[in-house]
């Protein structure tokens, strides 16, 4: 009897002592930083980005989306709307739909942005579907943006390698931007009463990942990646003979978001 | 015919589509009133002008209340801005920081530097009169007025010379500041591209002119209210003249709105679609049924009969505030189609939002109407420190 009882004391003595060790080092694991070789490494997905330490990479950044390949499923307008917080009703990105009738007509509907995907057929069009595709839209990250030439105190600006971003501690909120875009991808945040724009991911580009909506993408409608590497895909993209065009190029802004597969119809 | 109607409404609403982030109107009644209130600020000035520099001896009755009219609302134009801005706290980084290639920075250097001509231009036109009441007057009265004749009480033949010429040389540079203020208010519309209504060469023209229209109705309209209620007589020689000039001007405010519409309808290029469907979409009755059918042809009638046909003095004074009432609103309305109908239009080039303002909040009505009080106020309250009429002071000058 003695015996059993000691034996017990001694697996509870035991028991504790691990216990508490367990305890002990994995607090210590909670507290003490792991080193900078152990944290895992997300592989880059825009070649030498992890590398870069200028301030402006010597990168020449281009968009493309294949209006061919976007069957309008929406995760593109989820995954930004998730990576920013976007308040409801205003659109970073939103993806359109066209359709066209058999007299010709033009039906464009975005309910939502997009956001919701086009699981429904358009309802109530008076004569019966020639052709119907999808358009998504963003930020056109201008050469020579209306954005930034308006804007009376330079919260609004063009880095050194092409992306168009806005300083919400510098914005006054006068909305002159949101007038002068003719893309009209701005929107004034209600919450911080700020411009706010696609900023095609600038804070994951910088890490060397791709903006989220192109790393969602299932039909790989979307692309971005940079013109000054020759093996890059956007570069076989726009030096092939693809259709290829820009929205609204009279306007003279020189965006750098390209539409293969670009229709007429499209504005 | 009613289901065919509907059939084509149907299709209509259907074929609508406005990008997602156009449904919202950024720019509402106060971006409506900021022209409106520097246009009339504009228009003040250069009805002074008319006497001061190019000697129209009628109108000298109005010459001074001109200025300080337009100090009145110079005082307010900030303040609709302010409203508006999402962030005002920052605003004076326009002027510390600004984008040299922005339309909207230099409005603060535009600004300040016409208050400072304006304020310059009265001082020196009213010394006399502040050095008169200066020494009539006690208490704080007396250290107001010995500021504002700038500590000098010297009235000799050659120191009222001097004055002169500098007052002839601030009006001088003064029209062009005025012109500049007001063109550029129309720059700022003028220069956006994206927007077909606005981007147009003629809009610095068609704002400075209705500017001067506003401005010259409104000193007809308020010289006439003031001297009905505190029962001094009116000059009908200078109203007469005064609705010479607003007419004039009218013609040619009028001419290049309707000129500007019928460009557009002429050329019909892409943009002539777009409008089409604004002009004959939501901005149907304020632009078409108000602003040209009720307030520009009717005024346009009245003013030719007034300025052309010779009536009586009783006529002409029942009319000229009827009239300039109606050319205060046209102007109203033309600012109304221009801020509020250019954003109605989406850049989907495919359709049209309707808009409504609010009554409460920073921007709704309430608001406006307090801004467009304002002025009225301190016009009050400056009315108490520069006599407003020459005839008040005649028998302290003598």
């Amino acid at each position: 009897m003695e015996d059993i009882r000691q034996e017990i004391d001694q697996d509870r003595r035991a028991f504790i002592r691990k216990v508490l060790g367990g305890t002990i080092a994995g607090s210590l694991l909670l507290v003490i930083p792991m080193p900078a070789s152990a944290v895992l490494r997300v592989a880059e997905q825009i070649p030498g980005m992890q590398e870069e330490t200028e301030v402006f990479t010597k990168k020449r950044f281009v968009f493309v989306v294949d209006i061919t390949a976007c069957i309008g499923c929406g995760s593109c307008c989820v995954a930004d709307k998730a990576e920013y917080n976007v308040p409801d009703g205003n659109y970073r990105t939103w993806v359109e739909r066209y359709i066209i009738d058999d007299h010709d007509d033009v039906y464009v509907d975005s309910p939502n942005g997009g956001l919701d995907g086009y699981i429904q057929p358009r309802e109530g069009l008076p004569h019966p579907t020639r052709d119907t595709f999808f358009v998504p839209k963003l930020c056109n990250m201008c050469e020579k943006p209306s954005c930034t030439q308006v804007c009376p105190v330079g919260a609004t600006y063009k880095t050194g390698d092409g992306f168009v971003l806005v300083d919400k501690t510098r914005c006054v909120g006068c909305s002159y931007c949101v007038q002068a875009c003719p893309y009209s991808v701005r929107f004034i945040n209600p919450e911080t009463r700020t411009a706010e724009k696609c900023t095609w991911c600038y804070h994951r580009v910088r890490k060397g990942y791709l903006p989220a909506c192109v790393s969602v993408c299932p039909t790989q409608a979307r692309k971005f990646g940079d013109l000054n590497d020759t093996n890059s895909e956007v570069w076989k993209i726009l030096h092939e003979p693809h259709v290829v065009s820009v929205l609204k190029p009279d306007m003279g802004n020189q965006p750098a978001l390209h539409y293969v597969g670009l229709r007429r119809e499209v504005v | 015919m009613s289901v065919g109607v509907h059939h084509a409404e149907g299709v209509v609403s259907l074929a609508n589509y406005v990008f997602p982030n156009d449904v919202h109107i950024h720019w509402s009644l106060m971006i409506v009133l900021y022209p409106y209130i520097t246009g009339i600020v504009a228009g003040a000035f250069i009805v002074s002008s008319l006497y001061h520099v190019f000697g129209i001896r009628d109108l000298k009755p109005i010459s001074r209340y001109s200025l300080i009219f337009a100090l009145a609302f110079l005082c307010c134009a900030t303040w609709p801005l302010l409203l508006h801005l999402g962030h005002p706290e920052r605003a004076f980084s326009m002027f510390l920081t600004p984008n040299p290639t922005s339309a909207m920075a230099g409005f603060g250097y535009i600004y300040t530097a016409y208050l400072i001509l304006l304020v310059h231009e009265i001082l020196f036109i009213y010394r006399p009169t502040m050095v008169a009441l200066w020494q009539q007057s006690k208490g704080i009265m007396r250290g107001i007025y010995a500021f504002l004749s700038f500590f000098n009480n010297n009235l000799s033949r050659e120191s009222l010379e001097l004055d002169h010429k500098i007052i002839n040389f601030l009006a001088g540079i003064g029209i062009p500041m005025a012109c500049v203020l007001h063109g550029y208010v129309g720059f700022i519309f003028g220069g956006i591209k994206a927007n077909p209504l606005w981007a147009t060469p003629l809009m610095p023209v068609i704002f400075l002119l209705s500017a001067c229209v506003s401005g010259i109705a409104g000193i007809i309209f308020s010289y006439m209210l003031i001297k009905k209620f505190s029962g001094g007589t009116i000059d009908v020689a200078c109203i007469r003249t005064s609705l010479k000039f607003l007419w004039g001007f009218f013609i040619l405010d009028f001419v290049f709105e309707m000129l500007e519409v019928f460009t557009h309808y002429y050329m019909s290029t892409h943009h002539w679609h777009v409008l089409e469907n604004l002009l004959w979409g939501p901005l149907y009755t304020t632009y078409w049924t108000l602003q040209v059918k009720v307030f520009s042809v009717i005024p346009f009638i009245l003013l030719g009969i007034l300025c052309l046909v010779k009536l009586k003095d009783r006529i002409i004074l029942f009319f000229a505030p009827i009239v300039s009432l109606m050319i205060l609103a046209q102007v109203l309305l033309m600012r109304w189609n221009v801020v509020i109908g250019g954003q109605l239009m989406s850049n989907s080039t495919r359709g049209q939002v309707f808009f409504t303002p609010e009554w409460a909040g920073r921007e709704g009505i309430i608001a406006a109407i307090i801004v467009m009080t304002a002025p009225l106020v301190i016009l009050f309250i400056l009315s108490r420190i520069f006599p407003l009429w020459i005839h008040e002071e005649q028998p302290q000058e003598t």
